[in-house]
């Protein structure tokens, strides 16, 4: 195993070295012919985002004009869509775990195929076309950490603390009252014999 | 009616928890995601290092995959554009794999590890040719030798490292088609050869290490070419003449090119038109004639010689180098039910170098083709294993007599679903034998309680994780008692059927399917729909269900139907015919007769309508409903929609009393110079309504205009229909219309200025959502749509009601003008959209969820009140209390609301709902390049306790209660003694 990721990062290496060369040389973000040209641009994930997600360049897709052209990142994370109209595009990139705002391409007929970008959700304007993406994508919900309040707050934890505080508080509550009082309250009580429904409203009294 | 109203009202309760989410270990739970490559085009083997044995494959799908060789796995694989058909396939350098696509004008360069893309080149293209991709073995590995890329005209070596053209050379002269690009091994010299005007051949050497023509070469044939080409050897070609009937051999050794004449009839007896079929093998042809193949050997001067036949259906790989020189190449074809594999020297065609019979399963036709690979035994002898592409799109390893694996690729070309249920549970099995004993429940569910008290050690979790992935049975064949239990029937490109298990995934039953006639015009029909045939009631529990597969012998639209129906329990064919007519538009009815079977209407290409089942009942039924049929057409391509009725049996004209013919009703002609269909659709025919009444929050009440006879139609301007970029916004319009089916009336029309297509929408209840591109403000943007009644809105007063002076009796009739308003709202999309479907639950109560397949192939499952055209900027009091989300400009795109989490599926194509039996929940189905399936509730599970319901909580606080009245009880009854002993 070890020999062959040693070999394939040899490769990225030296493909990133070379494209690097290469694209010094076009980094104008456009050229071409008189009606088709040109689009280069680049994806850049940020590496504090990227730890925890697997943010392989190898899976993600550059969409142009909803499907018309699909193309895929270098490992420089650069892509490029040849053979444009002159015209208002969109690009949008689409990486599991990130969301990038489509943008919105201008190239321009009159300055050779001259590039100006923005940002459709920012209303950012781009000087270069280098794409970040807006948010880095959670699709899971978390789980809880153990929570005490939780459990008491559920149907079942205000029962048992309901429970509680008959068993452990009543009494409590009983023995507060002053003896001599609750004698007379239970003398009351049987003098008047079955207690009836009237008198235990207040509007009796 | 109480329940209904506690239904209700728990619904907007729980509606008030928004979006679907999952937890991380609930993955896999209630859903499964299935990965394909599709039907394959072309294979390379990469076995030449130890290590991982691959094979790269390109596919009918647009797919390059990695394949693990021992078990079938992916690797790696990329889904291209829909536009994007790969050409050729190879492995350059030993570590690249390199891929032509976009008829020659895309190049790309793959890592082969791990599938990330190393280079992408860009190659210049005038006009549509074949497209032929060379890659040069390499013998030297320090020697770069360049690609040979043919396509567009042009002709390019392009260097394998990074991808640089280093030269090209026009071939874009006028008549002159580029047939073959040679280059001998260890040549300097390239060797194109073409025909101009498909009656001279042309000959140019070219220098590969400058593109310089060294040498051009031509001579007339007067016969003219046809067709196929056969490459035999580095210095000659075969060819058919333009009457197919003679062979002609194209010698260009050092630059002269000679031609060589051979009658087929010279080979064959009574031979009639052959064909160049295309395998490359060494030094020999083979040709397809009088359905049988023949191998033809070219002899060093050109002579030529039959030297073996076999049947048509073989199949054949290309010629193979294996030791000392030698070429072999492999030869499948069916005896019986199993499979004969072959292997033979091209040189020796008595020399069988292998000869394996496999057994095979029938349902998977014949196969299609074969690619081949050798090792060296341990013997040191060679063995081959071959990789082989059936009838029915599958791709199997075959290895020392026996299939290695295989891989249902049909599944990746599925083109329409239609659910099923499954079989009642029978008398024997019952639940308490999935639980085992009470003890393993109770152990399970404490495991359980551990976990959700966070408790658990990582070995509890997975066993955790274990015993809920096997729980409750949820891959039995039988129905259950919340429907969760489910079969999809998919039908395939290749037209097979599948029977997917809504559990697990997996596949049930599987069939091919089957011409009635056997006749040699319609060898295997293609399948186009899917319909329920017969779906017995509840009581009916000793009959099988069944579905109708309408196929076609052809792929074109007149070409005659098939009808085949089929037992959705067992797979099998319970009868087919040939009905002998075509098929454009199948229209199941609302009617089925007393066995269950369901009446549909069949529309041929001559605008007659035919009944099915041909029974003497179903007219009977049929002729009461006379009147009552109305149908639409659409002509898109004319802007003319039109709406038929029925109007007699076409007796006169032919015998058949099921045929009737049509009369036109109404027309709507849209004006071809500002407007052009894009998109149609209804509404689903067998969704519920729950409620036809809409209380708002003034305690006011809307009435739903629920009709099924309504039909959107969305046109843009002819120059708006093409892509994003190719119009400005003036020049663009995008209109959409609500029209009665019945009357032809135009109820609503609605025009987005500066908006276009691609038009995606779906419409369900009152209500339209459809998704299109803006063009000034340049983003994506949702529009819904909801139509009320205002015919019925008077209704509300109940003296009304109580006098009788109501209309609510009033009978309804589709003819009548409806009085109906609509209300509609706009938001901004920050996606791209490929399809939207909606979920459908068994009543209609709970609410509903779009569910947005995105360009990025996932699914968005987005709550019907984020598309509400009652959503206000600052909702009243009472309007939150009744759900209204505040207005926003935009739909919010939650990732946890992304029903497929953190998978994709690739290619997406569409998404099918079917309703559980359980209210709150809805089965989804989407299909593509990959399959996936998963169960959701849009207002959770109100109905029922989730899986996570941790009963042993519940039954330890039941247990603790009953403790602690006992123990209190104990304890006064102590202290009642003390007491009186006081």
């Amino acid at each position: 195993m070890a020999p062959i990721l040693r070999s394939t990062s040899l490769v990225a290496l030296l493909v990133f070295q070379i494209s690097l060369f290469l694209f010094t040389s076009t980094l104008p973000i456009s050229s071409g012919s008189e009606d088709s040209y040109t689009i280069t641009g680049r994806v850049r994930i940020p590496a504090s985002t990227a730890i925890g997600h697997a943010a392989k360049f190898s899976n993600i897709k550059v969409v142009l004009n909803g499907g018309q052209n699909i193309t895929f990142l270098r490992p420089d994370g650069y892509f490029t869509f040849h053979k444009v109209t002159a015209g208002t595009h969109l690009i949008e990139v689409y990486a599991l775990g990130f969301f990038f705002s489509p943008v919105r391409v201008d190239v321009s007929a009159r300055h050779h195929g001259k590039v100006q970008a923005t940002l459709t959700e920012t209303r950012r304007s781009l000087t270069e076309l280098v794409l970040e993406p807006l948010r880095a994508d959670q699709y899971y919900e978390l789980r809880e950490p153990f929570n005490v309040m939780a459990i008491l707050k559920s149907p079942m934890g205000l029962m048992v603390g309901f429970m509680v505080v008959v068993v452990f508080l009543m009494p409590k509550l009983m023995e507060n009252i002053d003896p001599e009082e609750m004698k007379r309250t239970q003398e009351e009580l049987r003098n008047q014999g079955v207690p009836s429904l009237s008198s235990l409203l207040p509007a009796s009294r | 009616m109480a329940i209904r109203v506690s239904l209700l009202l728990l619904v907007f309760l729980s509606s008030a928890v928004v979006s679907f989410s999952l937890y991380e270990d609930q993955v896999g739970l209630m859903d499964w995601h299935q990965r394909y490559i599709g039907k394959v085009k072309h294979a390379v083997f990469h076995t030449q290092k130890a290590g991982r044995k691959r094979v790269i494959v390109s596919t009918e799908e647009n797919v390059v995959a990695s394949l693990d060789l021992r078990h079938g796995e992916i690797f790696w694989r990329h889904v291209l554009g829909t536009n994007d058909a790969i050409d050729g396939v190879d492995i350059a350098l030993g570590k690249y794999v390199i891929t032509l696509s976009s008829q020659g004008s895309t190049l790309r360069a793959w890592n082969l590890p791990d599938g990330q893309m190393v280079w992408e080149t860009s190659l210049h293209s005038a006009q549509s040719s074949k497209s032929l991709l060379s890659v040069p073995i390499n013998l030297k590995v320090d020697k770069d030798y360049p690609i040979l890329v043919f396509g567009g005209g042009y002709l390019h070596a392009v260097s394998a490292i990074d991808g640089e053209v280093l030269w090209k050379k026009d071939f874009t002269a006028e008549g002159f088609e580029v047939q073959r690009v040679l280059q001998p091994p260890e040549s300097s010299i390239i060797y194109v050869l073409g025909f101009l005007h498909s009656s001279e051949a042309v000959v140019y050497q070219i220098d590969s290490k400058t593109g310089e023509v060294v040498a051009q070469k031509s001579m007339v044939f007067p016969g003219g070419f046809s067709g196929a080409i056969s490459s035999v050897s580095s210095d000659k070609v075969v060819v058919l003449d333009s009457t197919r009937s003679i062979l002609v051999t194209i010698g260009f050794l050092d630059g002269d090119i000679n031609f060589q004449k051979t009658p087929i009839s010279d080979l064959v007896e009574n031979s009639g038109n052959a064909e160049i079929l295309s395998p490359l093998l060494s030094n020999m042809l083979a040709v397809k004639v009088n359905k049988r193949t023949i191998f033809v050997r070219v002899g060093g001067e050109g002579k030529l010689e039959v030297v073996d036949s076999l049947s048509d259906e073989t199949a054949m790989s290309d010629s193979l180098p294996v030791a000392d020189d030698q070429v072999a190449f492999a030869s499948a074809h069916h005896e019986g039910s199993k499979i004969q594999l072959m292997v033979k020297l091209v040189d020796d065609l008595d020399t069988v170098l292998l000869r394996e019979s496999i057994e095979m399963d029938q349902h998977r036709g014949h196969v299609d083709k074969v690619f081949i690979n050798n090792y060296i035994k341990t013997d040191r002898s060679n063995g081959f294993r071959a990789l082989i592409v059936m009838e029915d799109h599958s791709l199997l390893l075959l290895q020392q007599g026996a299939i290695v694996w295989s891989r249902e690729e049909g599944l990746a070309s599925v083109t329409d679903v239609t659910t099923a249920e499954l079989p009642v549970e029978k008398d024997g099995v019952s639940v308490a034998k999935v639980e085992h004993t009470l003890v393993d429940w109770l152990k399970g569910h404490m495991l359980k309680l551990k976990g959700s008290l966070l408790l658990a050690s990582p070995e509890d979790v997975a066993a955790i994780q274990e015993m809920r992935m096997k729980s409750s049975g949820r891959s039995k064949l039988t129905r259950d008692h919340n429907g969760f239990r489910k079969l999809f029937i998919a039908l395939t490109r290749a037209g097979k059927l599948f029977a997917l298990h809504t559990g697990d995934g997996r596949i049930v039953w599987s069939m091919l399917l089957n011409s009635p006639t056997k006749s040699e015009a319609c060898e295997r029909p293609s399948g186009i729909n899917l319909y329920q045939w017969q779906v017995p009631h509840h009581h009916a529990m000793d009959e099988n269900p069944s579905v109708l597969v309408v196929g076609r012998c052809g792929s074109d639209s007149s070409a005659p139907g098939v009808l085949s129906f089929v037992d959705v329990y067992t797979g099998k064919e319970i009868s087919s015919s040939d009905i002998g007519h075509s098929v454009v538009r199948v229209m199941p009815l609302p009617f089925t007769d007393s066995t269950e079977q369901r009446l549909h209407l069949i529309a041929d290409t001559e605008g007659h309508i035919h009944l099915y089942p041909k029974t003497s009942e179903a007219l009977s039924i049929f002729q009461r409903e006379f009147q009552n049929v109305y149908w639409y057409t659409v002509e898109g391509d004319d802007g003319i929609i039109r709406g038929q009725g029925m109007k007699s049996s076409c007796a006169g004209e032919t015998a058949d009393e099921y045929c009737f013919t049509t009369k036109e009703l109404w027309t709507v002609v849209f004006p071809s110079e500002s407007e052009k269909i894009i998109s149609t659709l209804t509404r689903k025919p067998n969704e519920v309504v729950h409620t036809q009444a809409k209380v708002s929050t003034d305690q006011d009440l809307l009435y739903k205009y629920v009709s099924r006879n309504l039909l959107f139609v969305a046109t843009v301007s002819p120059k708006g229909a093409g892509e994003i970029g190719s119009v400005t916004p003036e020049e663009s319009a995008l209109v959409v219309y609500l029209i009665d089916t019945i009357t032809g009336r135009i109820l609503h029309r609605l025009s987005h200025q500066g908006c276009q297509g691609p038009v995606h929408a779906v419409f369900s209840e009152n209500w339209v959502v459809y998704h299109y591109f803006n063009l000034r403000a340049h983003k994506h943007e949702v529009t819904v749509v909801e139509i009320y009644d205002q015919s019925r809105a008077e209704n509300k007063n109940v003296w009304k009601l109580v006098l009788g002076k109501h209309n609510l009796t009033a009978p309804i009739s589709s003819y009548s003008r409806p009085e109906m308003f609509t209300k509609s709202q706009s938001y901004f999309f920050a996606q791209s959209v490929k399809t939207i479907a909606v979920t459908s639950t068994a009543k209609g109560i709970t609410s509903k969820q779009l569910l947005i397949g995105t360009i990025g192939d996932q699914i968005l499952a987005l709550d019907k009140r984020f598309v509400d055209p009652r959503r206000t900027l600052n909702p009243s009091q009472a309007e939150k209390e009744e759900g209204i989300i505040p207005l926003t400009d935009s739909l919010p795109i939650i990732p946890q609301s992304y029903i497929t989490h953190s998978l994709k599926v690739e290619g997406l194509r569409g998404i099918v709902t079917a309703p559980a039996k359980l209210e709150s929940t809805t089965h989804v189905f989407a299909y593509g390049v990959d399959l996936f399936y998963t169960r959701l509730a849009p207002s959770k599970t109100y109905d029922s306790l989730t899986d996570d319901f941790s009963y042993a909580l519940l039954l330890i606080t039941i247990v603790a209660l009953v403790a602690a009245i006992y123990i209190t009880w104990v304890v006064s009854e102590k202290k009642e003694l003390s007491e009186k002993w006081r």
